[in-house]
């Protein structure tokens, strides 16, 4: 989940080029590119566009189409909160509440120091244990408000560290 | 002295629960006593309620100790874990033996979580590819008339007869036809088929290469849903090993037939599920859902015959070849033959992967196995068949699991999710959820489904809120019927069916205002 907000069109042409030849290959491209660069970055659209001999209105059509696609460069960390049922029924409701609290967003927004993306998500298929989250893909089960802080703190730890490497 | 194998799963559920901590602080914890032990990453068997679920090979057979927590692991050690003792506390004894599991008739899921998922010797020695072999002998009509002999119906939601789908594909003449996996579930609830593809992934690649031969595709493509990642990354290894192995490619156990697969994954579209809005984002398109006729069977992925089958579907006819379409169809009640995958979850003390005989009843799941609410309140309302399912309040949790039970009382089995609510569960709530949930994953090409569920929400709220609460119960009604009237497919035709359950069943909750803070928002 590392997002390197720095791409290139080479970048983009090199993931085109090793995916256009498959049959249906514009989601196989758009993850591939959401992969290496973190996001859709708008001007990979009318690279896209060209290789697929496709408008640039079909391809914002596809990437709009779809609630996993960014066009904007994402947080260091992405969290996801399951919004559904079996996770409602488990105090998901007051999970997500305490969270868009705890990092002072909502969803489909970023903390203002760029570290933490907060996502909605409907099921991440650990229905048995829930409520559930994901960080970066991982998801973690019968998550509540205390265990939710101690990964909190080990996430703006970790982010801590980063900044001061970089610096 | 030989290595003591150590059995700690790999699924998704277990990874959520700490399985790679506890792994790692048994290894770590082994050295250091100078213990020697063989670590195999198994599947889970599907006692979510128990993960970490960790096992001990001993010659009395597999011993299961669990939920294990890393603190867990140096008292484990000490009270005998690597002789297969039973003092610690979280000792649960043979692990076939333990009631929960004892007492579920596997067909599909009896490899899970007693195998390495990726291991192809440890599939082999599990019966697995027999079905393949068989079908390699076989001719494409009579392998679809072992499936139809089986009664298998479709697992994805609308229960049609897979072999009576599978006829339609063989007898469409075309140079190019396509297996498709349907692996977007979507349904909260539900998580049997992450389970094939994360505990038993080379079941699922034989299903679909039978389903190849019967056919004669030559092409499948499993779709994946995106928040799946590690199914994505399993099925990925298992196809590369099968390739290797002769059992996908160009030329199948040497049998001059050939079959290729290939995983693609979705991107977090609800709709997609749906089979004509899969073809369509296969196909590289925005996921709107396709007329029909033409049936995918006649014109399907690029305009050729298509098998499209969920992922238990599929996971079902390795079994069905094997053993034989009569084996499989034993069991069951009426018209729903074989076993029903039923995913316990919600509000569940032992929530998991429950594999039975069509014809339970739905109370004796929740109880004989679920034991119960979580929270150890009341059970109030039930959730059966994901978020367009009904809400079954307790005068229905008498019903039989079975598809015809279930209609015929304005129920839904669907994929076979359970989803538990105990009596803290504010009904108008849910209702406005199942609008808001239709609103957020329609694919916008009907305006009863798009503009009607929108209008759900705000009228939802005007009710909650008491503002002409009279009138806004009847638009609701009226809503909900336009609905069912006017919408191309089921998610904008079923929505309906949680929201009407919910007022039908619990009137008194639409009559309450919410508290300010326990406010539901959209996303
Ligand atoms: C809104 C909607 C969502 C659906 N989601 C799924 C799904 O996630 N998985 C699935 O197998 N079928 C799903 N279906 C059913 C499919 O359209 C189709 O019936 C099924 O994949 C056929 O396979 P089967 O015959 O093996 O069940 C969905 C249907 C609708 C209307
Ligand atoms: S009912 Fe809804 S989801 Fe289905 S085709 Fe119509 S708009 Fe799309
Ligand atoms: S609308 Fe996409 S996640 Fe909320
Ligand atoms: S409903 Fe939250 S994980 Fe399935």
């Amino acid at each position: 989940m590392s997002a390197s907000i720095e791409w290139s069109s080479a970048q983009v042409q090199d993931s085109i080029d090793a995916l256009k030849h498959k049959p249906g290959a514009l989601l196989p491209i758009l993850h591939a590119i959401q992969q290496h660069i973190g996001y859709i970055p708008d001007g990979s659209v009318p690279i896209i566009a060209k290789s697929l001999n496709l408008s640039r209105a079909e391809i914002h059509g596809v990437i709009s189409f779809y609630h996993h696609f960014r066009t904007t460069p994402p947080g260091h960390h992405v969290i996801q909160v399951c919004r559904a049922e079996a996770c409602q029924a488990m105090g998901g409701r007051q999970l997500e509440a305490h969270i868009k609290d705890r990092l002072g967003i909502n969803h489909h927004a970023t903390t203002a120091d760029g570290g933490i993306s907060l996502e909605a998500v409907y099921c991440l298929g650990n229905c048995a244990c829930a409520p559930n989250i994901s960080v970066n893909e991982r998801v973690h089960g019968r998550m509540n408000n205390t265990h939710f802080d101690a990964l909190f703190e080990e996430i703006s730890d970790a982010l801590h560290t980063q900044t001061l490497e970089v610096k | 002295m030989m290595a003591v194998r150590v059995f700690v799963p790999c699924d998704t559920t277990a990874l959520a629960m700490g399985a790679d901590d506890v792994a790692q602080r048994l290894l770590n914890e082994a050295e250091q006593r100078g213990l020697a032990i063989e670590l195999v990453r198994n599947g889970s068997r599907g006692a979510c309620w128990l993960e970490p679920l960790v096992e001990v090979e001993t010659p009395d057979g597999r011993q299961a100790y669990g939920p294990v927590s890393t603190e867990d692991i140096p008292s484990l050690l000490d009270q005998g874990l690597l002789e297969g003792k039973r003092e610690h506390a979280l000792a649960l004894g043979n692990t076939e033996d333990i009631a929960w599991l004892a007492n579920q008739q596997r067909f599909t899921f009896a490899r899970a979580g007693i195998t390495d998922p990726l291991s192809l010797s440890d599939y082999l020695a599990h019966d697995g590819f027999r079905g393949l072999e068989r079908a390699l002998t076989l001719d494409t009509q009579a392998i679809v008339d072992e499936v139809k002999a089986s009664g298998l119906r479709g697992r994805g939601g609308a229960a049609f007869p897979t072999g009576i789908k599978w006829q339609t594909v063989l007898d469409a003449p075309a140079e190019q036809k396509y297996i498709v996996c349907n692996a977007d579930e979507g349904d909260s609830g539900t998580f049997a088929d992450r389970m094939v593809m994360e505990c038993d992934p080379y079941m699922l690649i034989e299903g679909m290469v039978i389903a190849g031969l019967a056919v004669g595709a030559t092409q499948g493509y499993i779709y994946v849903r995106s928040e799946y990642p590690l199914s994505c990354r399993m099925l990925d290894e298992a196809i590369l090993r099968a390739e290797a192995a002769g059992y996908l490619g160009d030329n199948l156990r040497d049998s001059g037939r050939r079959f290729h697969l290939e995983v693609r994954m979705g991107a977090g579209a609800y709709i997609c599920g749906e089979e004509t809005s899969l073809l369509e984002s296969l196909e590289g398109k925005r996921g709107l859902v396709r007329f029909k006729p033409p049936l995918p069977a006649i014109e399907g992925l690029f305009g050729k015959p298509t098998v499209v089958n969920n992922v238990l579907s599929l996971a079902a006819v390795p079994f069905i070849l094997d053993k034989g379409g009569d084996a499989y169809a034993e069991v069951g009640l009426g018209r729903s033959r074989g076993t029903l995958v039923v995913q316990l979850a919600g509000n569940v003390k032992r929530g998991g992967l429950i594999e039975l005989a069509f014809g339970t009843r739905l109370r004796q799941v929740m109880e004989d196995f679920g034991g119960g609410t979580h929270s150890g309140r009341p059970l109030r309302a039930v959730q059966v068949g994901g978020p367009l399912g009904a809400y079954l309040p307790e005068s229905q949790w008498d019903l039989p699991l079975d598809y015809e039970s279930f209609s015929g009382d304005s129920a839904v089995l669907g994929h076979g999710g359970i989803v538990m609510f105990d009596d803290s569960v504010d009904m108008a709530e849910q209702a406005r959820f199942s609008m808001e949930f239709c609103k957020v994953e329609s694919c916008g090409k009907c305006t009863p489904c798009r503009i009607g569920s929108t209008r759900g929400v705000e009228v939802v709220d005007r009710i909650r809120h008491n503002q002409n609460r009279d009138a806004n119960l009847a638009l609701l009604e009226e809503l909900c019927e336009t609905m069912v009237d006017g919408s191309l497919c089921a998610m904008g035709s079923m929505t309906p069916i949680p929201v009407q359950s919910a007022l039908t069943h619990f009137p008194n909750d639409f009559l309450r205002t919410p508290d300010a803070n326990a406010e539901g928002e959209s996303s």
